[in-house]
């Protein structure tokens, strides 16, 4: 085999929330209540088009989560396999360019020349002090000044062109399924369509993916010959930076609530079911840990953490590994601070609930108290952790930022938004100023965080019953 | 109402032992003094003596929880835990790993924490009044629809781009005021404006939208239609009606941070290099030095418990229908 698969704890969890997503999606298909609040959310072209961003992301972020090593061509014949112990990622392949193509330090998006003066020896035997060429950026030109600015309006010029047959593709395709399946002309359905007139909001939904996808190709086609968004200290492409800074902040915003969801669904029904000693230590353990603040409860956390990866260096056996280890402790321990309001918003609305008629008949007629939970609760308090699940996730990413900031967030190998303003903030005292690491981490972060704050926003309403009366 | 005060005090005491025992067992027993000593000292080729001597020097060197060689009480008062967990109910902190008296420094460093923290609270609260009434007022129609669309895009901001933000174009660009420090006295306004500004921008975005629903939901109410049947002026509905009764959830909200104002932000203050007690927690964690962030720990517990107290004596202050019993 060429490669090696290799499954890091966070992958297997964020496989494992895909398919629990997944199977929530097919159970949630089948009720009609959940369908109407589907549909209601599917009305809304801010939330539709925020959706289609939110699954841009995810997209990345799933292909950056399939990991291997890659086979070393072996010397001679007969010798057993040997893998790199590099761990790489789909999107590290996809992204081979921009991963390898290493300048010696900072250059400016799109830029050809170095962004700090190098002496250089001229082919005269004479020194010079000027910019330096980069190696990659800019490298097909032979004379920047006068043919840069052109190829750069050929070149996205190209990029988009190609965006825009591929977004034609994927419209046809769309208006072509949408019409077979409310059996209209193709015509008749784009005319509603492009007037916004349809059940759905097909009209954002579509514009926001052409948008997408006409961006992916002018990007794409940019990245190939330059670097789109310029090269940090030690030359790395600041573009692929932040592509690869989406699945921390992915599984900083989703594997958090996966490990604390558990915590907080099991012991808020139980405080609010069973009441009395039950509700008492659960409410005591829960209002201890949320006195402490929650900074210096991860601070001390995870100095502890890395006083103990210190001492245990040899159970690591690679960068990437011990990164993802601090990743997913990390997310336990937002997760172990996470998990109070929801846990008592669940208490508050089960001792609601179980004063319910239905809930009192059950017990009448002699039903056990784990199926009075699982059928008559849970179901009834399912909205409330949807919503909170969604609505805390974009907290977490801009909380991976803050953190790593103050030291005590993910690893420093790891590439994170957090890591690449942290380790830029000094550079806006360079003068001219280097502000395009800062400016893509900060960008790549407000798109995500951003639409997972609209599309949270029309799943709560969709959700909320005290909402929907209104 | 003494005597739920007297109660409400009393239920914070095992609160307060369960955060001291949770730091307890952080700080001691799953990371030992032994390591506490060896990652001051480096890694790297350390000998037992001169961890021996680290612990020593600060008052690591005895045992966890009861000391067989000391005489009568001693054997649970000469323990770690009875040292350096039992003393912060007295408020005693002991020194940091540079010597300094923590509680010295702390008394010294609420003032300047304070000096950011209350004049952006106070402002922003109003400043949030104000915008969300008006938002409020303009329901369903544009105004509301772009002020939440720009609220949430505000909101969705990394507090880091607002600070950096700030600095780069009021200190560096149009050289306003200085970039960071802090002075006592009357010098001290030039070095807060930036800090309480960005506080400010920063906080308006879910300060709006948390407000907004609130004097939404009040909107919605009975009360409001009778209001409004009796024939009075919309705006007089919204200040004499509405403002009134939404002012309960906004105060009791506000009540409670208003102790943990005394600890600071960790942001602001680390990045305008404010010597407050943010700061101070920082530097803390970026030298680890335990012995602060565990004081931290307990005094942001103490006031987090403070703050809930007065949020209960508040919720009678502001409603008369409510009486603690």
């Amino acid at each position: 085999m060429p490669i090696l698969p290799v499954v890091l704890w966070t992958d297997a969890l964020i496989f494992l929330l895909l398919g629990a997503a997944v199977s929530l999606g097919v159970y949630a298909a089948r009720r009609e209540p959940l369908r109407a609040s589907w549909r209601q959310i599917s009305r809304r072209p801010v939330a539709m088009a925020a959706m289609v961003i939110l699954l841009a992301y995810i997209g990345v972020g799933l292909i950056d989560s399939v990991h291997f090593k890659r086979r070393l061509p072996t010397t001679e014949p007969g010798q057993s396999a040997q893998y790199s112990p590099e761990v790489v990622s789909l999107l590290d392949v996809m992204a081979d360019r921009l991963r390898k193509n290493v300048e010696r330090t900072y250059s400016a998006p799109l830029a050809t020349h170095a962004y700090a003066k190098e002496t250089i020896e001229m082919p005269d035997g004479t020194q010079a002090r000027l910019f330096p060429r980069l190696i990659y950026g800019g490298a097909h030109l032979s004379d920047p000044e006068k043919e840069w600015s052109r190829d750069l309006i050929f070149t996205s010029l190209v990029g988009g062109l190609l965006g825009l047959v591929a977004a034609l593709v994927v419209n046809a395709h769309f208006l072509f399924l949408l019409s077979r399946r409310s059996h209209t002309g193709v015509e008749e359905v784009a005319q509603a369509v492009l007037r916004g007139k349809t059940d759905t909001a097909w009209r954002a939904t579509l514009g926001a993916i052409s948008l997408l996808v006409i961006l992916a190709g002018v990007a794409f086609s940019l990245s190939l010959k330059y670097h789109l968004l310029g090269t940090d200290k030690v030359g790395q492409d600041v573009f692929y930076l932040s592509l690869k800074a989406i699945r921390t902040g992915l599984v900083i915003g989703t594997v958090t609530t996966l490990v604390m969801l558990p915590f907080a669904v099991l012991l808020g029904i139980a405080a609010g079911y069973f009441r009395g000693w039950v509700d008492d230590v659960i409410q005591y353990v829960y209002t201890t840990l949320s006195s402490v603040p929650g900074v210096l409860l991860i601070a001390a956390a995870v100095l502890i953490l890395q006083v103990y990866m210190d001492q245990n260096a040899d159970a690591f056996t690679s960068v990437t590994q011990r990164a993802d280890v601090r990743l997913l402790f990390l997310c336990i321990i937002l997760g172990v601070t996470g998990w109070i309001g929801l846990c008592r918003l669940l208490r508050g609305e089960t001792l609601k609930l179980r004063e319910m008629d239905y809930v009192q008949a059950a017990t009448a007629i002699g039903v056990g108290n784990w199926r009075i939970i699982t059928r008559h609760i849970l179901p009834n308090v399912m909205h409330i952790v949807l919503i909170s699940v969604v609505l805390d996730f974009s907290g977490l990413v801009l909380a991976e930022a803050v953190l790593s900031y103050v030291g005590v967030g993910v690893d420093p190998a790891m590439i994170s938004w957090g890591n690449m303003i942290n380790s830029a903030r000094m550079e806006m005292a360079r003068e001219p100023i280097v502000w395009w690491s800062l400016v893509a981490a900060f960008v790549f972060m407000f798109g995500l965080v951003l639409s997972a704050n609209l599309f949270s926003d029309a799943v709560r309403d969709a959700l909320d019953p005290r909402l929907r009366s209104r | 109402m003494t005597g739920y005060l007297i109660r409400r005090i009393l239920y914070a005491i095992p609160i307060l032992i369960g955060v001291n025992l949770l730091t307890f067992v952080l700080f001691f027993v799953v990371n030992t003094p032994d390591n506490m000593a060896r990652m001051h000292l480096g890694m790297k080729r350390v000998n037992q003596e001169a961890i021996d001597k680290w612990k020593a020097e600060h008052g690591y060197n005895k045992p966890l929880l009861f000391n067989p060689a000391a005489e009568g009480a001693g054997k649970l008062t000469k323990t770690i835990f009875f040292e350096k967990s039992v003393r912060l109910f007295a408020f005693d902190f002991g020194q940091a790993d540079d010597g300094r008296e923590i509680g010295a420094d702390i008394r010294q460093r609420m003032g300047p924490s304070l000096a950011i923290a209350v004049p952006a609270l106070v402002i922003g609260l109003l400043i949030n009044i104000t915008a969300s009434m008006l938002v409020a007022f303009f329901r369903a129609t544009y105004i509301d629809f772009w002020g939440v669309l720009l609220a949430v895009a505000m909101m969705s901001i990394s507090s880091l781009f607002y600070i950096i933000g700030g600095q780069f174009l009021f200190s560096k660009v149009l050289r306003l005021v200085p970039i960071s420090g802090y002075a006592a006295g009357p010098t001290a306004v030039k070095f807060v404006i930036l800090p309480v500004l960005i506080g400010l921008v920063a906080g308006i975005g879910s300060g709006l939208r948390w407000y907004r629903t609130i004097f939404l939901e009040e909107i919605g109410k009975e009360y409001v239609r009778t209001a409004r049947a009796k024939g009075l002026s919309e705006l007089r509905v919204l200040f004499r009606h509405v403002l009134r009764n939404a002012l309960i959830p906004i105060l009791t909200g506000v009540v409670v941070v208003i102790p943990l104002l005394f600890l600071g932000s960790l942001l602001t203050e680390s990045f305008f290099g404010i010597p407050g007690l943010g700061s101070y927690t920082i530097d803390a964690i970026n030298s680890q030095d335990f012995g602060i962030v565990r004081a931290m720990v307990f005094l942001g517990s103490v006031f987090y418990i403070i703050g809930l107290i007065l949020t209960d004596l508040s919720y009678t202050l502001v409603d008369p229908r409510v009486r603690l019993s």
